[in-house]
């Protein structure tokens, strides 16, 4: 039992790691910004700004990240 | 041209993932020698292959705008990834990706490793080791290869991307028998994650239901955005980088001055 919960654990960190990688927040944002496209795209309001200005941002945010974690851990 | 973008967004992907398994391949067979090394690249390839058969029809069946949403989510999330990596890398927040440094570790592991008892397969470390890093970076390929593919109705086109950059890095690998160090790689994965972000963009608000403006004009201003916006943040981190190096040398410098 405990070997197949470890195969198991094993094969769903494998695709978190390939599919989501190191920043969680990134492929959230993804999906948030794929939402909110879809939604403004049954309106009469252009929709496909939506994931380039998510993309900046989160890319931003999450090197920002970044480069203060290495900042803290130098101190 | 969105042709050609696509063959060369394929063929710089999968330049890098060859890259990698073959400095895998390369370290384990250099230390633990070819037979079994050799024998795993094989399983692996033929792993490979089962896999592909089994999941191309299944993704031709799907309807397309799911399909873009599908292949543009996990391109966009790759190709921020990579960016995202490559940035901190060229900015000197985070160690240059040294294929180098990674032969030698995966040679002194192999060398560390006990001698195993020769089953099936030989030497079943060499097996394994050969056929996880065949497998794996393979799977990367195929999925570059048949989602990009698959989502543009042109998966031979896609193949003929990867085909030539399997090819290329096998040849050079075995004409160099090294690792492959000259590969200006962290350039090769800031150049692709450019490339996956912009194919990401545009595919996923197709598949979301948004129209571009220009249509598949728009890809060209996407690639150029998404490359100016990743050099403008390499510029900004490295200003940064520059000025936390200055501020840790003058602490420094305060600290054996005070000491004195």
């Amino acid at each position: 039992m405990n070997r197949i919960a470890r195969t198991l654990r094993g094969f769903a960190a494998f695709w978190w790691d390939f599919v989501v990688g190191d920043d969680w927040r990134i492929a959230a944002g993804v999906l948030v910004a794929f939402a909110a496209t879809a939604g403004l795209a049954g309106t009469s309001v252009p929709a496909w700004w939506v994931v380039p200005v998510a993309a900046a941002a989160m890319l931003s945010l999450s090197l920002w990240r970044a480069s203060r974690s290495v900042k803290d851990q130098s101190k | 041209m969105r042709d050609l973008l696509l063959v060369l967004a394929v063929f710089a992907a999968c330049v890098v993932e060859s890259v990698e398994a073959l400095t895998i391949v390369l370290a384990v067979g250099v230390t633990r020698g070819w037979h079994a090394t050799l024998r795993g690249v094989a399983a692996g390839l033929i792993t490979l292959a089962v896999i592909v058969a089994a999941l191309g029809p299944a993704l031709t069946v799907i309807p397309i705008n799911g399909l873009r949403v599908v292949v543009g989510g996990l391109l966009l999330v790759f190709g921020l990834g990579w960016l995202r990596k490559a940035i901190l890398r060229a900015s000197g927040f985070k160690a240059l990706h040294d294929e180098a440094a990674i032969y030698q570790r995966e040679r002194a592991a192999a060398e560390q490793a006990h001698e195993s008892s020769p089953g099936l397969f030989g030497d079943s470390y060499a097996f394994t080791l050969a056929f996880k890093g065949v497998l794996l970076e393979g799977l990367e390929v195929a999925f570059i290869v048949l989602t990009v593919g698959a989502n543009q109705h042109n998966i031979p086109l896609a193949s003929v991307g990867a085909g030539a950059a399997v090819v290329l890095v096998t040849f050079v690998g075995v004409a160099v028998r090294a690792p492959l160090a000259r590969v200006p790689e962290n350039t090769l994965k800031f150049a692709v994650g450019v490339m996956l972000t912009a194919f990401g963009i545009f595919w996923g608000v197709e598949g979301a239901g948004a129209d571009w403006p220009g249509g598949d004009v728009s890809l060209l201003p996407i690639v150029a955005g998404v490359l100016l916006f990743a050099v403008a943040a390499v510029w900004q981190l490295r200003q940064i980088h520059a000025r936390q190096v200055d501020t840790s040398l003058d602490t420094a410098g305060a600290t054996t001055g005070s000491g004195r």
